[in-house]
């Protein structure tokens, strides 16, 4: 009865299709603005999505995501503001800097859990936020221009904003599907099941730390990664990508999302941004709206936007197969 | 040698401003089980409300008192409205919930005082320089706010320790079923202790108005200083707050005011100057480290968790 | 007390373990054969969740040696156990509840199917996990379950589930803690045939509070009180034990006084 034509699947479908036209659309109706937008959307999209392998299927619950967009972008920035523009060096230090980090944060924190994880991840991303804030050569507190994009050599050319947006769109798109083969695997399964209850993963014989630790790197590189597609973007990186409350941002568009789910990350950085623009039009004091909404989605539809639309097309298919019946026992 | 006792006093004062942050969260923390990110903004709602009293009726202690009553009322509001529906849930649910309530504080509150940020001017009697130590003068109102912390911290002891209500805290901490199976009225109880850390973090923002600032925003850096203490000092444990509170105090004070000349004993004095507030932030948090590595529970853990 | 011949399969030497004041462990020697179903019983209180604690890693024990199948144990951590053919059990259920029944049990073959570091192939279709797993399932009786999510069974699948995934592990050794907890009458049964039909192909050290069964099941039992061992023997020897009576009889009439 289920098969893979849900309402779900079919909203992502639509979305992934909206995302892949865009800049026709954008290119039809003049407007760039649209195009910027989305951008950006993708980029914190490929960003959410790294978050969701470590929190949404793997539980842990980290507070200092944000700092791998820092380090990824700044990646980029130092070596730019040192005269390295060649992406072929620069995108795999952003990407190495982030797994090494990544590395020596998670080696830490995973000794710990619960409560204790979410301080230290968000303490390590705030330390981080400090020192790079206190590198006077490279911007300090007020952030650095980048003059230059990444360069590759004829292959790709960033500075148009359509190839850009591809460009971030195909990592998307990649990241989405790595982590969907990713989290059926065998290695998906171990960190699934730590998820649910590591004391017995442990007592039926997985060493669950290792798991996670390459679990929690392979999620701090992909966002080095949207990092070092930031840093491309705005042509300008600075501390505030690391703060802590951006952490909460991504947090917020896994869970609005829906956590564990292949589209969710994507669904909740396309509302949640979208909300964003939309409602700070309305009202500047759109967070007022945001905040408790955020406390509603947590105590009412903890399975988020993808939750939602699993339920109302399971309500709706159930409709369907006995559209005027009256009410039966069910099965 | 003036400079060092200074910096001291200063440690000292910071250390015992944190340990009011911290003895409100961990007391949440240990008895309802609650990881409450929104602890900052009732910080920033104590400065607001002191430095709106203060404007109003002009009389710097009353402002204080009505700040904190305010401040407690706002908590117990909270904690009836929002929190009640928390308890039992996942600590990720109370993270994700806390932080919408802190985008709806700051928002709120630009809202009601605008984006500018607050003053609060001290009165002339507590701006009178005292002299602690031959030849050694501190500021009037910070000796003060080390006496109030000081007198807070005794009195918690007290009500912990020595009465009923701080029995059933502490037997809540380690046993919540048998505490409810006692027929306490676990609902009170929790508004009340909510109501004490709301209490508790407007005190302590309301302290550092006339010192910093009263501004949007200023809950989340000390928040996270906060929780920092109370992971060293272990969740659940008042006592642990106040030592890892000191420390933390002591360690980042003097930390800043003295590591940049102390590496440039070893480095060059442009790399000192680079390097050392770099490293003076960082400090703390590599003493959570290290605290998390060899004892990851805390230094005073709370039992039965 | 008979001793067992040959290497014994699980030999504890002076276990002892303190919690402040309380000593839950008080030099307890036990040794199972190959084979065997042991059981230890005990009033509440008894220490015998300490002990399987310590049996499986969970716990480290203040002093003490614990050795299976001729290795030393002590000090080894939790998931290095299982490897080695050490299978538990819980007594209260732990199990992936959002996963379904199959999942669960697979989880137990896949620890012992190589290293999990394979990151693209979909492992709900691996014939070497699932395959085992259904058989685990086919043994206690719940292949008819195998789809389902394992929070919407009932507690007394629950306990079979538990079963089926220690066996799913291809142990040497069975450390069952309490399998009859919370079952009525007719499922307490069905249990018990399950475990007689396990009886010999598996050592089994069996904790359970229903006599019945551990009278009927066990061939050699073992009484712990306040941490020590105060009989040891075949079931006919426990049942005409004077300390043993009167430990559990002593509990009964401090149950009655508080009627």
């Amino acid at each position: 009865m289920k098969g893979p034509f849900t309402l779900r699947n079919g909203a992502a479908v639509l979305l992934l299709v909206w995302l892949a036209l865009l800049p026709l659309y954008a290119n039809l109706t003049n407007d760039q603005f649209t195009l910027t937008l989305f951008t950006r959307i993708v980029i914190m999209a490929l960003a959410a999505v790294s978050l969701n392998l470590i929190l949404g299927y793997g539980g842990m619950m980290s507070f200092g995501h944000a700092a791998y967009l820092g380090i990824g972008g700044y990646a980029i920035g130092m070596l730019a503001h040192e005269g390295i523009t060649n992406g072929f060096i620069q995108w795999p230090v952003a990407l190495g800097a982030s797994a090494l980090f990544a590395l020596v944060i998670g080696a830490l924190s995973l000794r710990t859990r619960g409560v204790y994880f979410i301080m230290i991840t968000l303490a390590f991303a705030q330390m981080a936020y400090y020192v790079i804030g206190g590198i006077d050569r490279y911007g300090g507190d007020d952030g650095l221009t980048i003059y230059k994009d990444s360069q590759f050599g004829g292959l790709v050319d960033l500075n148009n904003h359509v190839v850009f947006y591809y460009v971030c769109l195909a990592l998307l798109f990649a990241g989405v599907f790595i982590v969907w083969r990713l989290v059926n695997s065998r290695f998906g399964l171990v960190i699934q099941g730590a998820r649910s209850n590591e004391a017995r993963m442990r007592a039926i014989g997985f060493p669950t730390y290792r798991y996670k630790l390459v679990c929690f790197v392979i999620a701090g590189t992909m966002a080095g990664l949207s990092g070092a597609l930031l840093a491309n973007n705005a042509d300008f990186v600075s501390p505030s990508m690391m703060y802590w409350t951006r952490s909460g941002d991504l947090i917020i568009m896994v869970v609005l999302g829906g956590m564990a789910s292949p589209f969710g990350a994507v669904f909740g950085a396309v509302a949640l941004l979208v909300l964003e623009e939309a409602l700070s039009g309305i009202t500047e004091y759109w967070q007022i709206i945001l905040g408790p909404l955020l406390l509603l989605v947590v105590l009412f539809a903890r399975g988020g936007i993808d939750g939602l639309l699993v339920q109302l097309g399971a309500w709706w298919q159930a409709r369907r197969v006995k559209p005027s019946a009256p009410e039966r026992a069910s099965a | 040698m003036t400079l060092f006792i200074e910096q001291c006093l200063n440690g000292l004062q910071f250390g015992l401003l944190l340990f009011l942050l911290a003895a409100g969260l961990t007391l949440v923390f240990g008895i309802m089980d609650l990881v409450n990110l929104a602890h900052g903004s009732l910080y920033m709602l104590g400065a607001y409300f002191a430095a709106t009293f203060a404007a109003w009726t002009g009389n710097f202690v009353l402002a204080v008192i009505l700040g904190v009553a305010a401040t407690l009322v706002v908590g117990m509001v909270l904690e009836v409205v929002v929190m009640r529906r928390l308890y039992g849930r996942d600590h990720l649910d109370h993270v994700l919930g806390t932080f919408g309530l802190i985008l709806f504080f700051n928002e709120a509150v630009r809202l009601v005082w605008g984006p500018a940020g607050l003053s609060m001017p001290l009165p002339s009697w507590l701006q009178v320089p005292v002299e602690v130590l031959p030849g050694i003068s501190y500021s009037a109102y910070k000796l003060a706010l080390i006496a109030v912390t000081l007198a807070v911290a005794g009195l918690l002891y007290f009500l912990v320790m020595r009465t009923r209500i701080g029995m059933l805290i502490r037997a809540g901490a380690s046993n919540r079923e048998m505490v409810g199976a006692l027929g306490v009225n676990i609902k009170l109880l929790y508004t009340l202790v909510f109501g004490l850390g709301a209490a508790l973090a407007g005190l302590a923002g309301l302290m550092q108005a006339p010192i910093l600032t009263v501004q949007i925003g200023m809950g989340e850096n000390i928040l996270i200083l906060a929780f920092v203490v109370t992971v060293i000092g272990g969740i659940g444990s008042v006592r642990g707050s106040l030592v890892a509170a000191l420390l933390v105090g002591f360690i980042d004070t003097l930390g800043r005011a003295y590591l940049p000349d102390v590496l440039a004993l070893v480095l060059s004095h442009d790399a000192a100057a680079t390097a050392g507030p770099a490293i003076s932030s960082m400090l703390i948090y590599l003493l959570m480290a290290l605290v998390l590595i060899v004892k990851p529970e805390g230094l005073f853990s709370a039992g039965g968790r | 007390m008979s001793e067992p011949k040959g290497e014994p399969m699980l030999e504890i030497s002076h276990l002892a373990k303190r919690f402040g004041g309380i000593v839950a462990t008080d030099d307890v020697q036990l040794a199972i054969a190959p084979g065997e179903l042991h059981a230890v019983i005990g009033p509440n209180g008894a220490g015998k969740t300490t002990l399987i604690a310590q049996l499986s890693g969970q716990l480290p024990p203040d002093s003490g040696r614990i050795r299976f199948a001729g290795t030393d144990i002590t000090r080894l951590p939790v998931y290095r156990r299982s490897a080695l053919g050490l299978a538990r059990s819980f007594q209260i259920t732990s199990l992936f509840l959002d996963h379904s029944v199959l999942d669960n049990v697979a989880l137990a073959v896949q620890a012992h199917a190589g290293h999990s570091f394979r990151f693209w192939h979909n492992a709900r279709r691996e014939a070497d996990l699932r395959q085992p797993a259904m058989a685990a399932l086919e043994r206690v009786g719940l292949a008819n379950r195998a789809e389902r999510r394992a929070a919407d069974l009932s507690h007394g699948e629950h306990r079979l589930l538990e079963l089926a995934m220690a066996l799913a592990s291809k142990p040497r050794m069975l450390l069952l803690d309490e399998p009859m907890a919370g079952l009525g009458p007719d499922e307490s049964s069905r249990m018990v045939t399950m475990l007689q039909a396990l009886k010999g192909e598996y050592t089994i050290l069996l904790v359970e509070h229903d006599m019945e069964a551990v009278f009927a099941l066990a061939d050699r039992i073992t009484v712990l009180v306040y941490g020590r061992v105060i009989a040891s023997g075949p079931p006919d020897v426990i049942r005409a034990d004077e300390a043993v009576r009167e430990a559990y009889l002593g509990e009964e009439e401090q149950e009655a006084s508080y009627a």
